[in-house]
């Protein structure tokens, strides 16, 4: 009888503790940690280095910032709340727009108050969604506006495209599709649907809601493989480039779909997750340790993604 | 090799630990079991004189070393009496003396003692020299020479002749020559006397020891003469009755020689009793004393070395790795979730004070309750300090009313409950709560009881006596957690729980 950590292992299938140990640990410098922790930090610099992101209107520092948001903001009709340094998805509100009564209009059409939108305002500030707690920021940006070739597959929220990048080499990809369960957020967690993307194609293959493959939206019904992503080559190529912004060895790259900007980088993650290989069906640790071997990386963002598609086409046909 | 570095370290902590034990387990005797028990002989000398009222000076042999037993503790108890001890290379004496005394006096002497079964102690001192060949009653010379000549030719060496010659002489039915010689009692002094003589004719040093038989109750003891004779290296002992070889394990040496036990100036001969008593002590409390006596300085690092209110924290804290070892596992290994890495620990720790199932319906109630009232609080918008602070009241008001309940219902298990670690338990609260509202009830209530397994786990591992007794009396075995722990540290295989995350690739055949 075959061991189910032993198919696990035949399958390339990379657990925690492997990752943490033989790759987060060894890979990433804890420094730099704060550069992709902090949102407004990653902000900075992928502008420094001439990486699209939603950009950004303004951060509330200070509990007696929040009194004056509405002014601050009148400009703005819609945006994003987020915690600089929040993790998961947690403790972001899109605001679609106001009603005549002034209230601000939710990404669910539900509406809030200024009263109730300073109270989460002063939750970002304690530290509320922060990692261990320590008081933070909350920044407001550019509210994306997804591309349409999404819109089948999308419950509210905005889909994205996350990219494990080992190296500055992207290894492996899938886009994020937020449902009713994840209460619009692109968080697995949470109850997203993954999707895998061939790398070299750029089309979607299956699907994964809840550590279950699934072959269609459980919202819309509609079938997640086979998707096309636009402009793919360019997803591929910003998050090879996003490698310059933190030497972080192995990070995972969100890249959002905007109907008019293309391709933003949205944040950096330093701990990516292991659901990728499920919504892919195939291990990270074959092409990790492929990589691994290779001891001299191309410098140019071009001929990284070349690797990138040289290696993922021998490990499909190893 | 993978991690060489980290295993070396393991396995020369796990050396530095074991030595440190197998020290402490076969040279103090520290037991490996919780609740071993030893004898102990409690050995009393009574010295009584009638003092004629001017000054009185008294000297005693007190054992020294004696072989097999190790000294505990001794106490002279002598009212008025000034006090000194004295010792050569084997004997050791103590020396009352007192101005003025009248009338009936009693001198004691006690002392302490444990059987020694790690090491033998050899008896090399004095080295003596050969003895002259002494010249024996004319009417016994012939016999003697006869039954030397005999012995002699029956055995190979100084033991062997000792031997072969105690065997002739102590034989029950004795040829001519024994009963010329023979004397009616053999267990006199006068007899071991005589036995040193004859072997001096074969040039063999002898000695007589006086020992103590060691029985339980013996009230009116008194010390029994032995044989030594000296075999070129050590003093061998032979019981000069039944002229078996070395000292049995109940046989105390009080002392080496043949001058009077006691010595006393200004007062009538005295009487010297011995009273022997036996009893158990715990093999912990016998190794400390022993340490002392050995003068390792293990013991006086120890634990044991505390007072016990302090020994008692430490009983617990020791532990504490233990309960930690355990959360390693069952994250890293088993990948459970809790909330808060050591959080179960500390709720283990607080179910060792009021019992593992009265301590789960606690802690449940406890949750649940300040559960509710904090979702209720996210209605309030506090901020998060203010608001962690009134979760906090809660759970102390909470407490507080199981305090006064089970009180009034004669409960007394719920007051351990005031020893619930309340700032963690309204951090828990507060954490699940906040993932009750972003993850939702399922994930929250996963997380609550895995916290509440581990606890259960932790609980059973610092409540195990055998566990907790190996802690405390051989703490370095904490070196061997740390060893476990680092290697642990670079486990990369799989969580137990990573294989139902991943079932969907375990199902799909490639």
């Amino acid at each position: 009888m075959r061991l189910p950590w032993n198919v696990l292992k035949e399958r390339g299938i990379m657990g925690m503790n492997r990752r943490n140990a033989e790759f987060i640990m060894p890979y990433n410098k804890r420094r730099y940690y704060p550069l992709v922790d902090d949102k407004r930090k990653t902000k900075t610099l992928a502008q420094k280095h001439g990486i699209p992101v939603p950009e950004l209107y303004g951060a509330i520092e200070i509990e007696h910032d929040i009194r004056d948001f509405r002014e601050t903001f009148q400009q703005w009709n819609d945006f994003v709340i987020k915690p600089a340094n929040g993790s998961g998805g947690n403790g972001i509100v899109v605001i679609k727009g106001r009603t005549a009564k002034g209230a601000y209009r939710k990404n669910d059409e539900s509406q809030v108050t200024d009263a109730e939108l300073s109270h989460h305002l002063s939750n970002i500030l304690s530290g509320m969604y922060s990692l261990g707690g320590t008081s933070d920021i909350a920044l407001v940006e550019y509210r994306v506006k997804f591309d349409p070739a999404f819109q089948s597959v999308c419950y509210q929220g905005v889909p994205d495209i996350r990219t494990i990048v080992f190296r500055g080499v992207p290894v492996m990809a899938m886009v994020r599709l937020p449902t009713r369960d994840s209460d619009g957020k692109a968080n697995l967690h949470q109850g997203a649907v993954g999707a895998g993307i061939h790398l070299e194609s750029g089309v979607t293959t299956l699907g994964v809601h809840k550590n279950g493959i699934v072959t269609q939206h459980p919202d819309t019904g509609l079938p997640v493989a086979g998707l096309k992503i636009p402009s793919w080559s360019e997803i591929l190529h910003l998050a090879a480039q996003c490698h310059t912004i933190a030497p972080l060895d192995y990070m995972g790259v969100d890249i959002v779909l905007d109907e008019t900007r293309g391709p933003l980088m949205l944040e950096l993650n330093a701990r990516p997750g292991l659901n990728i290989q499920l919504c892919n069906q195939q291990g990270l640790l074959p092409v990790l340790n492929k990589m691994k071997s290779i001891s001299k990386i191309p410098a140019s963002v071009e001929d990284r993604v070349n690797l990138a598609l040289d290696i993922s086409r021998e490990i499909t046909k190893g | 090799m993978k991690d060489l570095h980290i295993k070396v370290i393991a396995l020369l902590l796990t050396i530095a630990a074991v030595s440190l034990c197998y020290y402490k387990v076969n040279t103090l005797g520290l037991p490996l079991l919780p609740g071993s028990q030893a004898d102990v002989w409690t050995v009393e000398a009574r010295i009584s004189f009638q003092a004629s009222g001017g000054p009185v000076k008294a000297e005693f042999y007190i054992p020294r070393k004696s072989p097999g037993f190790v000294k505990l503790n001794e106490d002279f108890a002598s009212s008025n009496y000034g006090l000194a001890t004295d010792q050569d290379e084997v004997n050791r004496k103590a020396m009352w003396a007192v101005r003025r005394a009248v009338g009936e006096q009693v001198l004691y002497y006690r002392v302490e003692l444990a059987h020694d079964t790690s090491q033998t102690r050899t008896r090399a001192l004095p080295v003596p020299s050969f003895p002259e060949k002494p010249r024996y009653d004319a009417s016994l010379e012939a016999a003697i020479e006869t039954i030397l000549d005999e012995v002699r030719q029956h055995s190979a060496d100084t033991l062997t002749f000792t031997r072969e010659l105690l065997l002739k002489l102590n034989a029950k039915n004795p040829d001519e020559n024994v009963a010329l010689i023979n004397k009616p009692d053999h267990a006199g002094a006068e007899w071991s006397r005589r036995l040193i003589q004859i072997l001096a004719g074969a040039r063999i040093p002898a000695r007589i020891v006086y020992v103590l038989n060691l029985r339980d109750r013996i009230r009116h003891g008194a010390l029994i003469p032995w044989l030594e004779v000296f075999n070129g290296d050590e003093w061998i002992a032979f019981d000069p009755v039944t002229g078996a070889q070395g000292f049995t394990s109940n046989i105390l040496v009080w002392r080496v020689g043949d001058d009077p036990l006691v010595t006393i100036s200004g007062a009538k001969p005295p009487t010297v009793e011995f009273s022997i008593a036996k009893h158990s002590r715990t093999q912990v409390s016998l190794a400390e004393q022993w340490a002392k006596q050995v003068d390792s300085r293990v013991m006086e690092f120890s634990l044991f070395a505390l007072p016990v209110h302090t020994q008692n924290v430490y009983r617990i804290i020791l532990l504490v790795p233990l309960g930690a070892l355990a959360i390693v596992v069952l994250r890293n290994l088993v990948g459970l979730k809790t909330f808060g890495t050591f959080m179960p620990i500390l709720i283990a720790l607080a179910f060792r004070e009021t019992e593992l199932l009265w301590g789960i319906i606690m802690f449940i109630t406890l949750v649940a309750t300040g559960l509710m009232l904090r979702l209720y609080l996210e209605r309030l918008k506090l901020l998060l300090v203010p608001r962690l602070t009134a979760v906090l009241t809660i759970v102390i008001l909470i407490i507080a009313i199981f305090f006064i309940l089970s009180a009034q219902l004669g409960i007394d298990r719920g007051l351990s409950v005031a020893l619930f670690p309340v700032v963690i338990l309204a951090m828990t609260i507060e954490r699940m709560s906040i993932v009750w509202e972003e993850y939702g009830p399922k994930d929250a209530l996963t997380r609550g009881s895995g916290s509440l397994f581990s606890a259960c786990v932790g609980y059973f591992i610092m409540s195990n006596p055998l566990l907790g007794h190996l802690i405390f009396t051989f703490p370095e075995l904490l070196l061997i957690v740390l060893a476990l722990t680092l290697l642990l540290g670079r486990y990369t295989g799989y969580r137990l729980t990573e294989l139902w995350r991943f079932r969907a690739v375990l199902k799909e055949p490639k």
